[in-house]
């Protein structure tokens, strides 16, 4: 395509418990493995953030996400990115940060970088921990030219419930586990092309065409409609496709078979 | 020489004790003729339950050596028991052999050992404070901290803190009481901030691969800066590394005197050198304690002590060499992220650079739930081997080595694997297994 893509893995000191650092990995293969010049950069919390076209925000403790929100947002070049159009995915502890409020570790409210219209407070009970599985609405942005995203799969690890407010939308419907927590029955939340989900850590190894959303916004005009990504090339997912059946599966969702053919398809990449 | 009251261990006090050891060793016999594995913790529950104050009364009179952190206790656990069994009688140490190291472990290891008069305890970094109350350590070994099993274990930050309470509240040596010492990884800053409550402290630079968990200051919010030379500091506030007493640099151990004293021992790699200098440092108070002298009839040296962990070869099958169809194949186990890095480490510095590598995970309740930490694994390290993926999460495994651009098969069954691995090999080349918890038990079941 001839386009110089930036993705950029936001503050990985502070936010990179869980393997966060996985999704910017997943991002520049799948545009690398199409022939796009793409440039994986980890931008340490200390330095001013690059500009870039895709930012990712992963998972962390307390203190270190009250102090990426506060960086970010006195720093300001993620808000300014976003205004030119750059796509945004926040991960459990950013996708709290990049709402309006989130808690601290005394469950007082942090003001949060406002790039998605959502609140998040401390839940009453046990923390969400497990499998979450999750259909998106058919509001939610499509996977390519009139491909709809499937079924996200992935773990969750959180004690915040987050509430969608008006000016953004939720992402998908929860069919097992806890999602946002709110009581709506929903999971993550999309506005323009920043998105935000509680399927922590490498998100994007189980939910490739969530990984092609997201670089096909990237790569198109900032202009576009969020629902006119560029279309891309497809990939040899069988390995990826495979895990996502055996998950399923594994958590008894309806319409999980045959991982197993899905696997005897996975071949060596020699 | 300190000189302690009681060099045997008290019998337990009061019926209710009395019956809980009981039922300690009776569900220990029972849980063994069943043969669930060694029946260690059904034992110490039932025993527990009976008596919640049961571990402060076994452990009353003995001498006590605690040994916690994130990767390495096991091993350093059987490196100090062995280093102070060699004194003299061996079954005079009781040691938590089996990995059971939270407190029913523990009450089952004393319970089976009422004559031992020291006891080496192996404690899960969540139960430190508590072990260090109910015991009463003379020794507390600390090795290092970082993430771990994060669905169910707490997050690191927190351990640290509940660490630094419970080192805050250690006896100072004096008036009745002879202390307690810390043993504690000057290289690992968290650990550093950990014991910098705790009122005596030997620093050993022990080493420390994985940085990832301790890029921010624990003490202010600044961020840690890492020299060439294993140094380290805030460049906020004045955390940094504290003076150690002795230093582990490549096979040796270099004291604070200048004397240099090699560590040869049998297990493989840095970390486990490491883990040797931590046991050694750790075993020198307890053997005065018991009066052990060196071959010139003064205390016991470093080096007596150095001499003796030369004995262990395997620890509960790791490290260990098994034979396959002609081939060896060594077995490695390695839990999270700084495990894995280590083990890594591991294979550029003795392996063959030809050895294929078979990689087992598994997601159980003892591994944790959650795989997201394979993706905090460098396993682009691994890029130009042939690798086997198997365990139950093999798939998993696969989508990562895939975007780590290493070539790989995927094999349902840990023999399955091997024998994939070794159909893919010249003869006489090894074999390297990798596993996390239960795969590597997995595998030892299966052959
Ligand atoms: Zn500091």
């Amino acid at each position: 395509m001839g386009q110089h893509l930036v993705v950029c893995v936001v503050y990985p000191d502070l936010l990179g418990t869980y393997g966060d650092g996985g999704n910017g990995l997943i991002l520049a293969k799948r545009a690398a493995w199409r022939g796009i010049d793409v440039e994986l950069v980890q931008a340490p919390s200390d330095r001013p953030l690059p500009e870039a076209d895709l930012y990712t925000i992963g998972g962390g403790e307390d203190g270190p996400q009250v102090r990426a929100a506060t960086t970010l947002a006195e720093e300001g070049t993620l808000a300014r990115r976003v205004e030119e159009g750059a796509v945004v995915l926040g991960v459990c502890a950013g996708f709290q940060l990049i709402g309006r409020s989130f808690p601290d570790a005394s469950d007082r409210p942090q003001e949060g970088l406002g790039l998605l219209d959502l609140t998040t407070r401390k839940g009453s009970g046990a923390r969400a921990v497990g499998e979450l599985v999750a259909t998106p609405f058919a509001a939610a942005p499509s996977a390519g030219t009139g491909v709809s995203l499937p079924r996200l799969t992935g773990f969750e690890n959180h004690g915040g419930v987050s509430v969608v407010g008006p000016h953004a939308q939720p992402l998908a419907r929860v069919e097992l586990g806890v999602g946002n927590g709110g009581g709506d029955g929903t999971e993550g939340a999309w506005s323009g092309r920043v998105l935000g989900t509680y399927l922590h850590g490498p998100v994007l190894a189980r939910n490739t065409a969530l990984a092609d959303l997201l670089l096909g916004w990237a790569l198109g005009r900032a202009s576009a409609p969020v629902d006119a990504v560029a279309d891309l090339e497809p990939l040899d997912d069988y390995e990826e496709l495979a895990l996502r059946a055996e998950r399923l599966e594994a958590v008894g969702a309806p319409d999980a078979h045959g991982w197993r053919r899905v696997l005897d398809r996975v071949r060596r990449r020699d | 020489m300190t000189v302690r009251p009681t060099a045997r261990p008290l019998p337990p006090t009061g019926v209710r004790a009395s019956v809980a050891v009981a039922a300690v060793s009776a569900v220990n016999r029972l849980s063994r003729a069943l043969g669930r594995g060694s029946g260690t913790v059904a034992g110490g529950r039932a025993g527990l339950a009976l008596d919640p104050g049961l571990l402060t009364t076994l452990a009353r009179g003995r001498r006590v050596a605690l040994v916690s952190g994130t990767n390495g206790k096991t091993t350093t656990t059987r490196l100090l028991a062995t280093a102070l069994a060699g004194a003299g009688d061996a079954s005079s140490v009781v040691t938590n052999e089996t990995g059971s190291n939270m407190p029913a472990g523990h009450v089952a290891a004393l319970a089976d050992a009422p004559d031992a008069t020291v006891a080496v305890l192996e404690v899960d970094e969540g139960y430190l404070g508590r072990l260090i109350e109910e015991t009463h350590p003379e020794v507390v070994v600390l090795l290092n901290l970082s993430r771990d099993q994060l669905d169910r274990i707490a997050e690191v930050r927190m351990l640290v803190d509940r660490w630094r309470n419970a080192l805050g509240r250690l006896p100072v040596a004096g008036a009745g009481s002879t202390g307690t010492l810390v043993v504690a990884n000057a290289d690992d800053p968290m650990v550093a901030y950990a014991a910098g409550t705790a009122p005596a402290v030997r620093w050993i630079g022990a080493g420390q691969v994985w940085h990832d968990d301790a890029v921010g200051c624990p003490a202010c919010g600044g961020r840690i800066t890492y020299a060439d030379d294993s140094r380290w500091a805030c460049d906020r506030c004045d955390f940094a590394r504290p003076a150690v007493a002795a230093d582990v640099v490549g096979d040796e151990l270099v004291l604070a005197d200048g004397t240099r004293h090699p560590i040869r021992i049998a297990l493989p790699g840095q970390f486990n050198r490491a883990n040797a200098a931590m046991a050694a440092i750790a075993a020198l108070p307890l053997l005065e304690g018991v009066g052990e002298r060196g071959a010139d009839g003064g205390p016991a040296t470093i080096d007596l002590v150095l001499g003796r962990l030369a004995s262990v070869t395997e620890v509960a099958g790791r490290f260990s060499t098994i034979s396959r169809a002609g081939h060896d194949v060594r077995l490695l186990l390695a839990k999270n992220p700084a495990g894995w890095t280590a083990i890594f480490d591991l294979l550029d510095e003795t392996g063959d650079a030809g050895s294929p590598v078979v990689l087992s995970v598994n997601a159980r309740i003892a591994d944790g739930l959650d795989t997201s930490w394979l993706w905090d694994v460098p396993f682009e390290r691994l890029a130009g081997r042939s690798v086997v993926a198997t365990g139950d999460r093999r798939l998993d495994l696969g989508v990562r080595l895939r975007y780590a651009e290493v070539d790989h098969d995927v094999v349902d069954g840990p023999l399955a694997a091997l024998d994939h691995a070794l159909g893919r090999s010249d003869a006489k080349v090894p074999v390297e297994f990798l596993g996390n918890y239960t795969a590597f038990a997995d595998l030892r079941r299966a052959r």
